[in-house]
């Protein structure tokens, strides 16, 4: 770290700048010019939609990267970081979203792990255990020093980087996406927490594209648009909503499609049915216990849950991917053989899985090898043993144009933007006319526009007389689209809700494992 | 240390077209170069030493001829190797399946000797993919129902076969053993084909062994049927993504059997062409020292598995593997020839990188030198309540 320049006024306030940050990676500017300043005592909304350039300046400003051009400056003086760690010395700490604890150890053992101040080299456990504890305790943030990791929930895994953090000295606290592993109640924690910080003169840098959050928690928010800063607004003085920060965010306005139910689906036979469907993770713990589920023709079934409870065994033991330990999956009323992908797809499931580049699509092939990836035993496309090119390519450029994909038929998936490869994604999977269609987490990580056309396409296969069953993560986007909401947690399913008589927070019981007496909901 | 520049890859934004193929070649001649600085601070004549080269392999009277027939087994068994190691399944048990394929294929030649050349030649060749086969599906069966790491398997095997044929030659009164003679009872040796027997060449100038044509033939199928055929489809979508194989419906487990079957094929067809083409008869010591697999490895890897461009290299490796042993001699000890060779290898194998990747080379400065700040002007708008710096009008 070599410092430079005479100290400014700017030292008082600011605890990180950043100065015209240009950063270029193959084939996009992911930083084009940025200027930001987190000020002390505030929390900063950096909001953008991905591939906006959030991460990207966060990681220069965590010396993860180093600018092509442009000025880091801390404290009103220029830095420059080789590497976290100079970073850390600077006061900057970021709690990504995959969190780095390891989680045979304690709370108080990760909060020291590779730190100590100054002269001491002996790890005191009980006064390290005190401190974390006092931490907690004055930024409401309970967690017990004694716990060791893999017992906490995601939720405090998160309180334990954030008091990371704090017992490192941070003086600046950089948070990415933090409330996408959390429910609502455990996200209202983290804001309180988060308040509280700014108000003992932190300063919180809030990555979101949330602009709910962002109106809810923070003081000041700097908006990014393809790598430029496209606007800031001060939120405690100004009267900008979020109709307004969308519009910074995406360049016009957005309405999301939303579900207008029609009570037309009556009884029935239903398009895809679980019977107490059990599962094992690969290392033998439970992953789904007794589940039950139905969903109709026509009819969209939310599963809500904290990330983590069973989703991804869910998702895949209906699509084949994993076997069945007991229980019956049934199409059309026809039982499924377990562990068969084939079989399932070749019955009318389309599956698109949370996992979408790598196993939904093949990276290294192209758009159109992709585009077959299913369909390509199909007679027509080929000759006998040999796949016939022009009939490949006839159908990819139909997909293309129908699904309005941006991007060409021999370019390969992993030079497509998220949101476009989730669309060739979705492209092949709805244009199978498949009975039932399994979507998991389908908007993550997707900017607004892209968000808002799958959205769109899923509403459209609903309509069409699919069966879909939407695995999401994202609440709002579940209460949006769903008919009935199936609120999962640790492998058993809690409960299923109405979707047009339910709302967030008898939601948020459920996930973290209530009743619906607790919840106080009536099951539909 | 900090004179030093600073090193770091950076990821070329759009690698040109014509890099890929140009790599290997540029560092085959840069390798040279290098090699010349070896030869010449060895106090050799590095200029002369290469024209000897060139002449060994290529244009002496019979020089390419012979440089084709040590391709010959490096093109099939790195084909053996390309098929495997694209799906990341990593078959390196080539040495003990060529020996397997060519103990069989030295069997059917023997015992059908009496029939036309097209009838011994097909079973011999039938013969060698059988006894490839057989050996591939040991480590493949391993790999797919209990999950033994096929590189242990195929390892362990390629030292199991070279005793089988010792045995059958030196300790035992097998049927590849000719006893036709006192001297053959007393020093060991197999069957040697009928003369009918032998597989033919083409050519006047340049003689081209059968088996050649017969690898730069699988080569170019092996292409095909990868880029164009629905099992070429589940090879690609497999090698590329096993998550998303599964996914589409393909039997993982199933293919990865075809492929190592495939793959010892190969191997044990590159046997029999030993038998046929070369040898004429079972040769066990020879088979053990000329590391025909392993070789096929890096004669694979050398153009990143690419099933025609592997015969090129076979040549090119084949080429040097003639020169050395011609050249070799007292004022030019093998392992200075060995030291060329693998020069050339490992920059053709590092040379991978650069097509990726540049080097970039700065000065250790701070990086901020070169745009300064700009001051207090974009502190206005940040506090100034909302503003909207419109880059495109889509409002």
């Amino acid at each position: 770290m070599t410092a430079a320049g005479a100290p400014t006024r700017d030292q008082d306030r600011h605890t990180v700048s950043a100065r015209g940050i240009t950063k270029a990676f193959p084939g996009v500017v992911a930083n084009d010019g940025v200027d930001f300043n987190a000020d002390r005592g505030e929390v900063h909304a950096l909001l953008g939609e991905n591939g906006s350039g959030k991460t990207t300046l966060c990681k220069i400003l965590t010396g993860l990267y180093r600018p092509d051009a442009g000025q880091v400056l801390v404290g009103g003086q220029p830095v420059t970081f080789r590497s976290p760690a100079d970073a850390y010395a600077a006061g900057i700490f970021m709690v990504h979203q995959h969190f780095s604890l390891v989680s045979s150890m304690t709370v108080a053992e990760n909060v020291v792990l590779g730190w100590h101040r100054e002269g001491r080299h002996v790890f005191n456990r009980r006064q390290v255990e005190e401190d974390v504890a006092r931490a907690a305790e004055r930024f409401d943030m309970h967690v017990d020093p004694r716990a060791i990791i893999s017992r906490l929930s995601v939720g405090e895994r998160q309180r334990v980087e954030i008091l990371k953090a704090l017992y490192r000295r941070a003086r600046t606290l950089i948070l990415d996406e933090p409330t996408s592993v959390l429910t609502p109640q455990e996200a209202e924690q983290l804001f309180v927490s988060l308040r509280r910080m700014a108000a003992e003169g932190e300063s919180v840098v809030f990555i979101s594209h949330k602009l709910d959050e962002v109106t809810a928690l923070c003081d000041r928010v700097t908006v990014l648009r393809h790598g430029r800063v496209s606007g800031s607004a001060d939120l405690r003085t100004s009267r900008v909503d979020a109709r307004g920060l969308a519009r910074m965010m995406v360049g016009r306005d957005i309405a999301f499609s939303r579900r207008s139910r029609v009570d037309a689906l009556g009884d029935s036979e239903p398009a895809l049915e679980l019977r107490d469907v059990s599962a094992v993770e690969a290392h033998g713990t439970l992953a789904l216990h007794d589940v039950t589920l139905s969903v109709r023709p026509g009819e969209i079934l939310g599963v809500a849950g904290v990330s983590g409870n069973g989703q991804v065994a869910l998702a895949e033991v209906i699509a084949g991917l994993r076997k069945r330990t007991a229980g019956e999956v049934r199409l059309q009323g026809e039982p499924l053989p377990p562990g068969d992908p084939r079989a399932a797809s070749d019955r009318g499931l389309a599956y698109v899985p949370e996992d979408r580049i790598g196993t939904g699509l093949a990276p290294g092939l192209t758009v159109a090898d992709n585009c077959v990836l299913k369909s390509y035993r199909q007679r027509h496309l080929g000759r006998g043993p040999f796949l016939l090119k022009s009939r490949i390519l006839a159908r990819t450029q139909r997909l293309l144009e129908a699904f309005n994909v941006k991007g060409t038929a021999d370019s390969l998936v992993r030079q497509l933007s998220g949101g476009n490869a989730q669309k060739v994604l979705l492209a092949r999977e709805i244009s199978s006319e498949p009975q039932v269609l399994v979507v998991a987490t389908p908007t993550r990580g997707l900017d607004v526009s892209a968000m808002e056309s799958i959205r769109a396409l899923l509403l459209e296969a609903a309509a069409g007389g699919a069966g879909v069953l939407l695995i999401s993560e994202d609440l709002a986007e579940i209460l949006d689209l769903a008919d009935r909401i199936a609120v999962i947690s640790r492998g058993r399913i809690q409960g299923v809700l109405d979707a047009d008589s339910t709302d967030p927070t008898q939601v948020g019981v459920l996930m973290m494992g209530g009743s619906l007496e607790d919840a106080g909901a009536v099951a539909p | 240390m900090r004179w030093l520049p600073e090193i770091h890859f950076e990821r070329r934004l759009k690698p040109p077209r014509w890099l890929g193929p140009a790599t290997p070649p540029i560092a085959v001649v840069v390798a040279l170069a290098i090699g010349a600085l070896v030869l010449w601070a060895s106090g050799r004549d590095a200029v002369d030493i290469y024209q000897r080269m060139v002449r060994a392999a290529f244009t002496n009277p019979g020089a390419f001829s012979n440089t084709l027939i040590a391709a010959t087994p490096l093109l099939l068994t790195g084909l053996a190797a390309a098929i495997t190691f694209r799906m990341k399944v990593w078959n390196i048990g080539a040495d003990g399946q060529l020996m397997i394929g060519a103990v069989l294929a030295a069997a059917a030649g023997t015992y059908f000797g009496g029939q036309s050349l097209a009838a011994v030649m097909t079973l011999m060749i039938l013969a060698g993919i059988v006894g490839g086969c057989l050996w591939a599906a040991i480590a493949a069966l391993l790999r797919v129902y209990l999950n033994t790491n096929e590189v242990l398997t195929t390892l362990m095997l390629n030292y199991i076969a070279p005793l089988i044929l010792f045995y059958l030659i030196f300790d035992s009164t097998s049927y590849w053993r000719d006893l036709s003679s006192q001297s053959a009872r007393v020093f060991p040796q197999a069957k040697t084909l009928a003369e009918e027997s032998f597989w033919p060449e083409y050519g006047t100038t340049v003689v081209v062994p059968f088996g050649f044509i017969l690898g730069a033939v699988l080569a170019l199928a092996l292409f095909f049927v990868v880029r164009s055929t629905r099992f070429g489809f589940r090879m690609r979508v497999s090698a590329d993504s096993p998550a998303a194989g599964r996914y589409a419906g393909i039997r993982t487990g199933r293919l990865l059997i075809v492929v190592m079957l495939l793959s010892g094929a190969l191997a044990g067809i590159a046997g029999a062409s030993q038998i046929g083409d070369v040898s004429h008869r079972l040769e066990p010591k020879n088979l053990q020292l000329a590391v025909f697999g392993y070789t096929g490895i890096a004669v694979a890897a050398l153009v990143r598995y690419h099933p025609v461009a592997i015969v090129m290299s076979a040549i090119l490796v084949g080429a040097l593997n003639n020169a050395g042993f011609n050249l070799q001699g007292p004022d030019l000890p093998l392992g200075l020839i060995g030291v060329n060779q693998g020069i050339i290898l490992l920059l053709v194998a590092a040379s991978e990188v650069t097509a990726r990747y540049r080097l970039v080379l700065s000065r250790r400065t701070s990086r901020g030198d070169r745009a300064p700040p700009q001051g207090e002007s974009a502190e206005a708008s940040a506090t100034g309540g909302a503003t909207e710096q419109s880059d495109g009008g889509a409002t």
